[in-house]
């Protein structure tokens, strides 16, 4: 319904849009997404009229829109400041906009109590703008704009100026009333959150250009240029040439991944830090040489531990800061145990003893937790591999060499947890920037330990460079 | 030394007294300046209000109430009226002038607007009274204006431009002009430019923006602008007298003829306190109009 054909403006010497070309279909909800200064603004004010493409055509239904003025377009917009008249009632401000149409004054009215009802602000209705909280100027906003009953209605920004819980609260609110007015939405922001949560279809925008259009999973799951890789959501990316199916990362070999470019062509692996698994062997305890067994096929040690396996890999209870104990259990089969108290030694022996007998059996479904504690148990074995994982390595090897088999190998450099996800930094050698790893829950992973980072090749998706 | 052995207990009144002191060493010079040149003579003007002339100036104290009465005099409510739209006509003829002005300097970018503004303060920089002597040579008989006049054929012979009450006007509205045109550009520049884009997206033609959303949110500048050229032309007397040729027509005028020239102290000062009570009523006017914004 809204066709945009090639629009360009510039200003001065800067390109704010470069041939944007979109189109919008009916009782969508679309979002304009991208960074300040991509030009999804100015596009927007081309929209609304207050400013005027160097090139291009904009038709609404067919019809030409350009050669409209602004207020002659039945189009309008939600500000971001939401641009309220502070001297007028919020029955005033919602009826502004009808005044103009000259409707019978019955009709305004009912129609703004209509309207102030429908977003929950009939109780308002006599007040001024600076009598309300953000939330319910936005909705006197957002009620003066659909009053109107609009084709197009335009929302800049729409959620940024709300702390968070009101955002829940109107995100909702923006959808169920889109549904009900059907009107067609298109909403410019900054935040992927934002659009993500509100938007149908999303364009992506960089530097004047629209990077891609996609619904938001598709945006999410494929992206298709390396901007759109980069601004939505968190992304690992690799540089190297698409290599059978995956990416020859050079220093890094090949990496697993999925994309039909031809052989050789320049691209980035895109990898999202959830889509990987994380293999821990623990803090590496002075001996460098992790390496040899790594491969054991540790399911993220992150996953809820089970208590038995907990008490293995660290002799002593949680209460231990963390890095400590996982040392202790590293070295714990040679110096540790002089290091350790001789009741968390004991105890760590103890705890390391039940589940050792239970790993052999488990190991190959369970975790690898469950070798590890088998490994303390061996001082020779821990031995052989600095940490517990070498041993189990040997023993699980031969069984499951592909999956164990990391992609990747690094130390942690970093732990946070929030919002209920665990976010791990893992520093790999041969690249810059650190890998991030995302999973679910509180994890048992501690800075500094070896881990090993591997994912399928469909969770990593090439993008032509 | 003593101060060093104040106990405890006093040390709070002696702050608090160090502070009163503090306040008064740095309002004291102006607050002396204002009580004796102008608290001082105001009482003393207003009291003359109710007491007789003296025979050549000066007050007899005799308390008397004709002075209150003679106001109502229509020869000289005659002046007060006529001042009153004089200085009204000024004040709108700025007002139509310069709110076009302070708009289109609004919206000019920044580096402009500061020229702009310096160039309307500019006529500030130079003697007030230059400035009107410079309007007599331009208007008068062989003036600029008239000999152009002549010289293109427009006219057979010179207008009588100078000395009435639209020169009056004409010199008002030009040496108060920036008094009016400041405060609107206050006002208008801190309008929210996408107020006037809001209006227009919902279906308001520009002249309806203006009505419906510049003006009524500007209303304190025009308040403040409005008294500001109202003010000093309703009590004016140097512009009636240099423009308009000499004559009492304007309470200034009427003021400074009392007492100088009727040596009427006690009516000039009555005068003086009808001008005074007129521009109370007109501040507090624009306080309340601008604390409704």
């Amino acid at each position: 319904m809204l066709q945009i054909t090639g629009v360009s403006r510039r200003f001065g010497e800067v390109t704010a849009l470069s041939e944007v070309s979109l189109e919008i279909r009916p009782g969508e909800f679309f979002a304009l997404l991208g960074p300040s200064g991509c030009g999804k603004t100015t596009l927007l004010r081309i929209l609304a009229g207050f400013e005027s493409p160097d090139s291009g055509a904009v038709t609404l239904d067919g019809a030409d829109l350009l050669s409209l003025p602004a207020h002659r377009r039945p189009i309008n917009l939600m500000f971001q400041s939401y641009a309220l008249f502070p001297h007028m009632t919020v029955a005033k401000n919602v009826a502004y906009g009808l005044e103009r149409e000259r409707l019978p004054r019955a009709e305004i009215r009912e129609r703004v109590e209509e309207v102030l009802a429908k977003v929950g602000l009939a109780a308002m209705a006599g007040r001024r703008p600076q009598q309300l909280s953000g939330g319910q100027r936005q909705r006197v906003a957002l009620a003066r704009a659909i009053v109107k009953r609009p084709r197009l209605l335009l929302l800049d920004e729409p959620l940024s100026a709300l702390d968070k819980k009101v955002r829940a609260e109107m995100q909702l609110e923006l959808k169920r009333l889109q549904h009900e007015v059907g009107i067609t939405f298109v909403v410019v922001t900054h935040d992927q959150e934002e659009a993500m949560s509100l938007a149908d279809r999303i364009a992506v925008f960089s530097a004047g250009r629209v990077e891609q259009v996609d619904e938001p999973v598709a945006l999410y799951e494929r992206p298709r240029t390396p901007f759109v890789a980069g601004f939505v959501g968190a992304s690992n990316l690799f540089e190297g040439a698409a290599h059978d199916g995956g990416l020859d990362g050079g220093e890094l070999g090949v990496l697993p991944g999925t994309g039909d470019l031809p052989e050789g062509t320049p691209a980035l692996l895109s990898v999202r830090p959830e889509r990987i698994r994380l293999e821990d062997f623990g803090v590496p305890d002075g001996e460098p040489s992790e390496e040899p067994a790594a491969e054991t096929p540790e399911e993220p040690a992150e996953e809820s531990p089970e208590k038995p396996v907990e008490s293995a890999e660290s002799p002593e209870p949680a209460e231990e800061s963390p890095k400590e104990p996982t040392a202790e259990s590293a070295e714990s089969a040679e110096p540790v145990e002089d290091a350790v108290p001789e009741e968390s030694a004991e105890s760590a022996e103890k705890s390391l003893e039940e589940p050792a007998a239970e790993s052999p059996e488990k190991s190959p479904e369970e975790p690898v937790e469950s070798a590890e504690p088998a490994e303390d148990a061996d001082p020779e074995e821990s031995a052989e591999s600095p940490e517990e994982p070498a041993e189990s390595a040997e023993d699980t090897d031969p069984e499951e060499p592909a999956e164990g088999r990391g992609v990747l190998r690094g130390k942690v450099a970093d732990v946070s947890f929030y919002g209920g996800v665990s976010h791990i930094s893992v520093v790999v050698p041969g690249r810059p920037a650190p890998v991030l790893v995302a999973t679910q829950g509180a994890t048992r992973v501690r800075t500094g330990s070896a881990v090993a980072l591997h994912w399928a090749a469909d969770d990593g998706v090439l993008v032509p460079q | 030394m003593t101060s060093s052995t104040v106990s405890g207990a006093t040390a709070g009144s002696r702050s608090h007294r160090s502070r009163v002191i503090g306040r008064l060493a740095f309002l004291g010079p102006g607050l002396a300046y204002l009580i004796v040149f102008l608290l001082i003579p105001l009482g003393m003007v207003l009291s003359y209000t109710l007491f007789r002339r003296g025979r050549f100036g000066g007050v007899v104290y005799e308390a008397t109430g004709e002075n209150f009465t003679r106001l109502l005099d229509p020869l000289y409510l005659d002046v007060v009226i006529g001042s009153l739209k004089l200085a009204g006509l000024a004040t709108l003829i700025a007002l139509l002038v310069g709110y076009p002005t302070a708009y289109l300097i609004a919206q000019l970018p920044r580096k402009w607007k500061t020229i702009a503004l310096v160039a309307i303060v500019l006529p500030f920089w130079t003697n007030f009274l230059v400035r009107i002597y410079a309007w007599i040579v331009l208007l008068s008989g062989p003036g600029l204006v008239n000999s152009a006049l002549v010289k293109l054929g427009l006219v057979d012979k010179p207008l009588e431009l100078l000395y009435n009450e639209g020169t009056i006007v004409t010199g008002l509205v030009y040496s108060y002009l920036p008094l009016m045109v400041l405060p609107l550009y206050a006002a208008i520049e801190k309008l929210d430019p996408q107020l006037r884009e809001a209006s227009a997206n919902l279906g308001a033609r520009p002249a309806r923006t203006f009505m419906s959303v510049t003006l009524p949110l500007t209303l304190p500048g025009i308040v403040t602008g409005c008294l500001f050229v109202f003010v000093p032309s309703f009590g004016n007397f140097v512009i009636p007298e240099l423009l308009g040729g000499g004559r009492s027509i304007m309470v200034g005028n009427l003021i400074r003829d009392q007492f100088l020239n009727a040596r009427d102290w006690p009516f000039g000062a009555t005068l003086s306190l009808a001008l005074l009570a007129v521009l109370i009523v007109l501040l507090l006017l624009q306080a309340w109009s601008s604390r409704r914004a």
